[in-house]
């Protein structure tokens, strides 16, 4: 970790010397890594960095990576999609779609994993572990697999069939906890306090969220070195947010481009929206709230990035939206009609959104606008309802003709 | 009252060590108020400057976090288990 210098408190400024854990000594406060970024610039180009790898690894220089032993499924480097059937559905002059669903275990996550884990392996870690509300479960098991560490998984035991399916089948332990995801997160907590376990969301947290900004990155490498007007970015903890926008700034640090003004929108459904009523009552603070939606790998209560996220998007002319329940479904139907992206719920309220944020005049019709699609739909299938065909009939054209008609 | 106080690795510079301490207070404010006199610096480390729960800091009363009960001024029972827990949430988004 070559650039990295320490651990500093975002809330009181204390420096801690580089170990796993994820709140300051002083304060709680979130302890956030540090880096030289003067070295960094002397040494990063856009050049150097479209030669490396094409995984999250390029930026390696902006995140805390070990000298040896990665554990690197190949996550990151996704897709960024041009969007102009939907930008014309809902009266965008320019969108593009970040499809995180060719990620290894199909998520984001993969991106936060690999750094977490590659750091807890070169600090003689044996044992993979976190909170989850379902994707973050499939990329530890699976990257734990591949490297032959161990893993435990704890996750609330109502998650959706595939989530749980894609845990266990690569061998760890998954443990269901009764429970919200926030009684799952406390749980991690104390674990973490007594155990000897690379908790990647908990102990490990300050190495794991630095895989975030890669989204970041990612987007304005992909458009050419140039930021978007607004993105739209789903939000349970506020953590994806938050390292987003940290990315976006340390771009203008490092001098890969010369600053930019883009305005984040969160993304949130109206049974779990703490942060979005934070924001519409302008609020600094976020209340807890009892999580009930359908879009669990958002139902987090007790957001414990919440108060910086609030604080990213009011600096940069943004908004936290929530969307009603039924638009989650209705979301992921649109996307996938108009772009052929089958995306999970998460992506749904995105989606329904950024619709929304069109519609109120947030995003105005000509900003240019990237829309974080964080998740496949076949580990959310149940949030469809019942599903099947269109018509059932007899192996005849006859049949086919009175449903189809002629054409 | 009596309660159990478990405490989390942060503050047991504090504790001489202990992860689990007994506490005494009808109110969550009065079981601090008594820790503090036994162990002095707590209170900072859990409130702030204004007196309130520090933003990254949760309390939970059994399984429930106190700010759904009744904050500080949520009503200890005899017997209850106190948790102090650092607010690292964030497995999703």
């Amino acid at each position: 970790m070559k650039y990295v210098t320490g651990l500093t408190c975002r809330e009181c400024g204390e420096t801690h010397p580089l170990v796993p854990q994820a709140a300051c000594d002083e304060c709680f406060g979130p302890l956030e890594l540090a880096y030289d970024y003067p070295a960094i610039a002397a040494e990063i180009s856009r050049d150097s960095i479209a030669a490396g790898p094409t995984s999250i690894w390029r930026y390696d220089k902006l995140l805390p990576s070990p000298n040896e032993g990665r554990i690197d499924l190949g996550a990151g480097w996704t897709p960024l999609r041009e969007a102009p059937r939907l930008a014309a559905e809902l009266g965008l002059k320019k969108l593009w779609l970040k499809f995180e669903g060719t990620n290894p275990t199909h998520s984001f996550k993969d991106r936060v994993v690999t750094v977490a884990l590659s750091v807890a392996r070169s600090l003689g870690y044996e044992v993979a572990a976190c909170a989850s509300t379902g994707n973050l479960a499939n990329s530890v098991a699976a990257h734990a697999a591949a490297s032959g560490m161990k893993s435990r998984v704890f996750i609330p035991v109502d998650l959706e069939a595939a989530k749980i399916a894609g845990t266990t089948v690569f061998g760890g332990d998954v443990i269901g906890v009764t429970g919200s995801y926030d009684d799952v997160n406390r749980l991690c907590t104390e674990l973490a306090s007594e155990r000897r376990w690379a908790f990647v969301n908990v102990n490990f947290r300050p190495f794991y969220s630095e895989g975030s900004k890669t989204l970041a990155f990612e987007v304005v490498e992909q458009l050419g070195w140039r930021s978007p007007d607004a993105v739209v970015i789903p939000v349970a903890s506020g953590s994806l947010l938050t390292k987003f926008a940290k990315g976006l700034e340390e771009l203008t640090k490092v001098r890969l481009i010369e600053g930019e003004a883009t305005a984040l929108h969160g993304a949130q459904a109206q049974g779990c929206s703490p942060v979005a009523t934070a924001f519409e009552q302008g609020a600094t603070e976020v209340t807890p709230v009892k999580p009930r939606t359908i879009a669990k790998s958002l139902a987090i209560g007790n957001p414990g990035d919440g108060y910086h996220a609030l604080k990213e998007v009011r600096s940069r002319d943004g908004s936290v939206t929530a969307v009603a329940e039924p638009r989650v479904a209705e979301g992921i139907k649109l996307l996938a009609r108009t772009e052929g992206i089958f995306t999970e719920t998460a992506g749904g309220v995105t989606v329904a959104t950024l619709e929304q944020l069109v519609r109120d005049g947030r995003i105005a019709p000509d900003q240019e606008t990237v829309a974080l699609i964080t998740g496949i739909g076949l580990k959310t299938i149940e949030a469809l309802g019942e599903v099947r065909p269109t018509a059932i009939v007899r192996a005849s054209v006859e049949e086919v003709t009175d449903v189809l008609g002629e054409e | 009252m009596s309660v159990t106080v478990k405490v989390p690795t942060q503050l047991r510079s504090i504790t001489g060590g202990a992860a689990e301490i007994s506490g005494n207070g009808g109110r969550l404010t009065e079981v601090i108020d008594d820790l503090e006199g036994r162990y002095p610096g707590l209170r900072k480390k859990l409130l702030d400057e204004t007196g309130q729960l520090r933003r990254f800091v949760n309390i939970y009363l059994g399984e429930e976090d106190v700010r759904f009960l009744g904050g500080l001024s949520t009503e200890i029972d005899d017997g209850k288990t106190l948790a102090i827990i650092p607010a690292v949430a964030g497995g999703a988004m």
